[in-house]
């Protein structure tokens, strides 16, 4: 466990260095991500050793978003009266854009004739 | 009473109380996810944060002093953000085989997201600083809040409105693409990451695991297409 957090740990470092260092558009962690992707493809193995630990995160990542949630509550006030037309734009949006892209996705896949195996 | 304010005063001085409080808000709202079978509306990140906000209103306490316990559970979001590496990596060769879909779909989910946010914010006569706010909400918090920064938004309205779209995704990501009977787990985790980040793949992982790995990798790649195009999409808006 150790060495899996070891290794998420530094390509989190590695990332945040990046991407400050460099001035990317990108977050550290997302850069991170990258890091660890290509460290995979040179070092099949260490996909055992991270795996449990990986997957116990990602297994309650929704549990991350909570203090973040909660920090959201006490900031509905800002919007004032314009509340209701921001709440739509954003429902409206976001049903737009799963649709949008889940069905863009769908359409080229069978154009092209991707399958899923 | 007074035993119990002693007591109070002192726990509530320290982490240990509201980090305890997080993870036992989560737990209630993710035992009501269960018994609910799951449904989707019953978001546990939706109910613990619902809880939270009442105890915190109910003991006076301010978001700081939460956030003291609650920061060691929000640190791991980066951890988490990394640990995506693992599924996109075990999903290399089909991310491969499906390049031309995952291009065509994360372009066409980035700008449905950017555009029709603010076609609709407009219509509502919203502008200034509110309407550069919305533009990069689909995106993840530390991308969205730059991009708000750098085109004249408001930082935390950024944040709230991310956090917000990223529920909303959660909750209506299932029963949207069952009525649009897309049954493909690419299509329907990568739509997911594109249009709600962190929060709707974290939606998927609970549906799917290859739902889950693709909205890891559509809300990485939007992090940086958001990042290129919102901008110029604000300014046909402005």
């Amino acid at each position: 466990m150790i060495h899996a957090l070891l290794v998420i740990l530094a390509c989190q470092l590695f990332g945040e260095a990046a991407s400050h260092w460099l001035a990317l558009p990108i977050p550290g962690p997302v850069v991170g991500m990258i890091a660890m992707v290509m460290l995979l493809q040179f070092l099949p193995a260490a996909a055992a050793i991270l795996r449990p630990v990986a997957q116990g995160i990602l297994g309650h990542m929704s549990l991350l978003f909570v203090p973040a949630g909660v920090g959201v509550v006490g900031h509905f006030g800002a919007f004032g009266d314009q509340g209701l037309a921001i709440a739509l734009a954003i429902a409206g949006s976001t049903i737009a854009a799963i649709a949008v892209g889940a069905l863009t996705f769908a359409a080229v896949a069978r154009v092209t004739g991707n399958k899923d195996d | 009473m007074t035993d119990f304010t002693d007591i109070w005063s002192y726990l509530s001085r320290g982490p240990l109380l509201w980090l305890t409080a997080t993870l036992a808000a989560y737990a209630i709202g993710d035992a009501c996810f269960r018994a609910a079978n799951r449904r989707p509306i019953v978001n546990p990140v939706l109910v613990a944060v619902a809880i939270l906000a009442v105890m915190l209103k109910a003991t006076a306490t301010p978001y700081a002093t939460y956030f003291e316990g609650a920061q060691f559970v929000h640190f791991l979001l980066g951890p988490a953000t990394v640990c995506l590496a693992l599924p996109l990596w075990d999903n290399l060769p089909r991310v491969r085989k499906a390049a031309l879909p995952l291009l065509a779909a994360l372009l066409a989910g980035s700008v449905t997201a950017i555009a029709s946010a603010l076609a609709i914010a407009r219509s509502f006569g919203i502008s200034g600083e509110i309407l550069a706010s919305l533009a990069p909400k689909s995106t993840t918090a530390p991308v969205a809040i730059g991009i708000s920064q750098a085109i004249g938004g408001s930082p935390t309205l950024t944040a709230v409105m991310v956090i917000l779209t990223g529920i909303t995704g959660a909750v209506v990501a299932t029963p949207l693409l069952n009525l649009l009977r897309i049954k493909d787990w690419r299509a329907r985790g990568f739509a997911t990451g594109v249009a709600a980040h962190g929060i709707g793949t974290a939606r998927a992982f609970q549906v799917h695991p290859t739902a889950g790995a693709f909205a890891g990798l559509g809300m990485g790649l939007n992090a940086v297409l958001t990042a290129i195009i919102a901008p110029m999409l604000l300014r046909l808006f402005q």
